[in-house]
């Protein structure tokens, strides 16, 4: 496995009498993408929200880069978000704002750039998403595919080193998982950048996965390539990827 | 045995009032705790909205346009209250007034009200039902579909984006809307004082002039000043404190519309006592 750029150290959370995260370990590898699977409700977008500062772990530690970020100020954090992306699960877009306006706003925000220079990036970032039509568009002008491929522009458009995907092909049609999938995978090697990915989709995942790791009442119970996972002796692991209501896993 | 049923019936009785008793104290305890948490989010969220105005933080573009939202947007409503309460109390008050021989006072009766208690007061509770409704219906709205935890993703602090621009708009426009309450209300009194008690224009105005200073104009002022701020920080609060989808945000503006009410009529009370009582 590559070196890590993020970890998760012993970290437990819990929402009010519901533990969601228990002593849960991990290590994100550098320049990979890593698949996060589990069960609806198992916590792993409180994993992303722990990467990227948004949730503070109740006890553990959650590392970027080495640097503690469960100690950080919130002006300390909002720096270091600016290397994190994160597409939402539905996009969250500003619907008060058009598509072009939403991508631009962090390189309005953190950077000097010109408005010209600013419509460029915006643009060549729509361009890489399929999207370079759309600049003038308003969010509800675009279907669930559109909106999705336009938060992935606007969490990639400032070059990040890291980025966050909750759920990208929820609520969308195989052929519109195939092109998300698929604009995942040649963002991160744009980029250079690492990704994870939070889905049920196990083809979408088969097919960009370099890493998968699965969560389990609060807790990783498998981590490794696809291939070490899909090979896991863990029944839980082997009813979850086989979709089988028999089986370890309380239904 | 039948000593022993009642004991068992004083026993059983006992434990009902321990119950009973327990649950009410557990119920006020749950109250004055959700009062301290809601006192304590809305402290902070002033701190650090004051912290992010006098680090000179501000978006003006943004500003301007919450100014054109809050503020333009409620002129007529504001205007029209205005009038018809500066209308109304000139009707109940002129009449008698003239039969009594005080025809001479009504100008300064009426406006020495609407400049120091009607005309801020009605405009901030127009604009609460209007204004604090929107603040909190919208930051909900964004705070149930992620919007807010997408500005923080994107390293954008939502007190800067979302707060300041609305508390600055409207800290520029509820006086203003004030004044131009002061003025319509006056007016409006004195149209009527003329149509129904056939008192002068000039009379009027000359008591209103005699009666209302300059001073009692400011601190009228001054009292929309503070009223804009609660409007501002309640609705923002209650919408960012959002939870549970379409049925939270309706109730996150609801709340927010009531308790701004009552809060500006408390605080009226409270302003009043210590702007004019000692005068």
């Amino acid at each position: 496995m590559a070196g890590s750029i993020a970890k998760l150290d012993d970290v437990s959370v819990r929402f009010g009498q519901r533990v969601v995260l228990q002593n849960c370990s991990l290590e994100v590898p550098e320049g990979a993408i890593t698949c996060i699977i589990g069960l609806s409700g198992a916590g792993k977008s409180t994993i992303l929200r722990l990467l990227d500062g948004l949730l503070r772990p109740d006890t553990g530690h959650v590392y970027l880069r080495d640097n503690d970020i469960c100690h950080m100020r919130e002006s300390q954090l909002i720096e270091m978000r600016t290397k994190i992306g994160f597409a939402f699960q539905f996009a969250a877009l500003f619907d008060s704002m058009t598509v072009g306006d939403n991508i631009s706003l962090p390189l309005r925000e953190h950077t000097t750039l010109s408005e010209k220079e600013i419509r460029d990036i915006v643009m060549h970032t729509l361009e890489s998403v399929g999207l370079s039509h759309t600049y003038d568009n308003m969010p509800s002008e675009l279907s669930g595919g559109m909106l999705k491929r336009a938060g992935f522009a606007r969490a990639v458009v400032t070059n990040p080193e890291l980025v966050l995907y909750d759920e990208p092909t929820t609520g969308v049609d195989p052929i519109v998982t195939h092109l998300l999938t698929d604009t995942i995978k040649r963002l991160r090697k744009q980029l250079n950048a690492t990704a994870v990915v939070i889905s049920h989709d196990l083809q979408s995942i088969y097919m960009m996965a370099d890493y998968v790791a699965m969560l389990f009442e609060g807790a990783i119970i498998a981590n490794g390539t696809v291939e070490e996972v899909r090979k896991s002796n863990n029944p839980i692991v082997q009813q979850f990827l086989q979709g089988s209501e028999v089986g370890p896993i309380p239904l | 045995m039948a000593q022993v049923l009642r004991e068992v019936e004083d026993s059983a009785a006992a434990q009902a009032v321990e119950r009973v008793s327990v649950g009410v104290l557990a119920s006020v305890g749950r109250k004055v705790s959700d009062m301290l948490e809601y006192a304590g989010g809305l402290t902070m969220l002033m701190w650090e909205t004051v912290k992010t105005i006098f680090r000179l933080r501000i978006r003006f573009a943004e500003t301007l346009n919450q100014c054109y939202l809050l503020g333009y947007q409620s002129l007529i409503i504001v205007l029209l209250t205005s009038l018809f309460t500066g209308m109304v109390f000139s009707l109940e008050s002129a009449v008698q007034a003239v039969q009594y021989g005080f025809g001479s006072f009504v100008g300064g009766i009426v406006s020495y009200t609407v400049v120091r208690e009607l005309g801020p007061m009605l405009s901030a509770v127009v604009v609460a039902g209007r204004a604090c409704a929107a603040i909190a219906a919208e930051l909900g709205s964004m705070e149930v579909t992620e919007q807010i935890e997408a500005l923080k993703s994107l390293g954008l602090a939502p007190v800067r984006f979302l707060v300041v621009p609305r508390l600055l708009a409207l800290m520029i426009m509820l006086p203003l809307l004030t004044v131009f309450a002061d003025v319509i209300g006056v007016y409006g009194g004195q149209w009527i004082a003329h149509v129904q008690a056939h008192i002068g224009t000039e009379d009027f105005m000359a008591s209103a002039r005699q009666t209302v200073g300059f001073e009692d104009v400011v601190k009228g002022l001054f009292k929309a000043l503070v009223f804009a701020i609660v409007i501002v920080m309640i609705g923002s609060y209650q919408g960012l404190t959002t939870k549970g989808g379409a049925a939270g945000v309706g109730k996150s503006a609801t709340t927010a519309v009531v308790t701004c009410i009552i809060l500006i009529f408390i605080l009226n009370f409270v302003m009043s006592y210590f702007l004019y009582a000692g005068a």
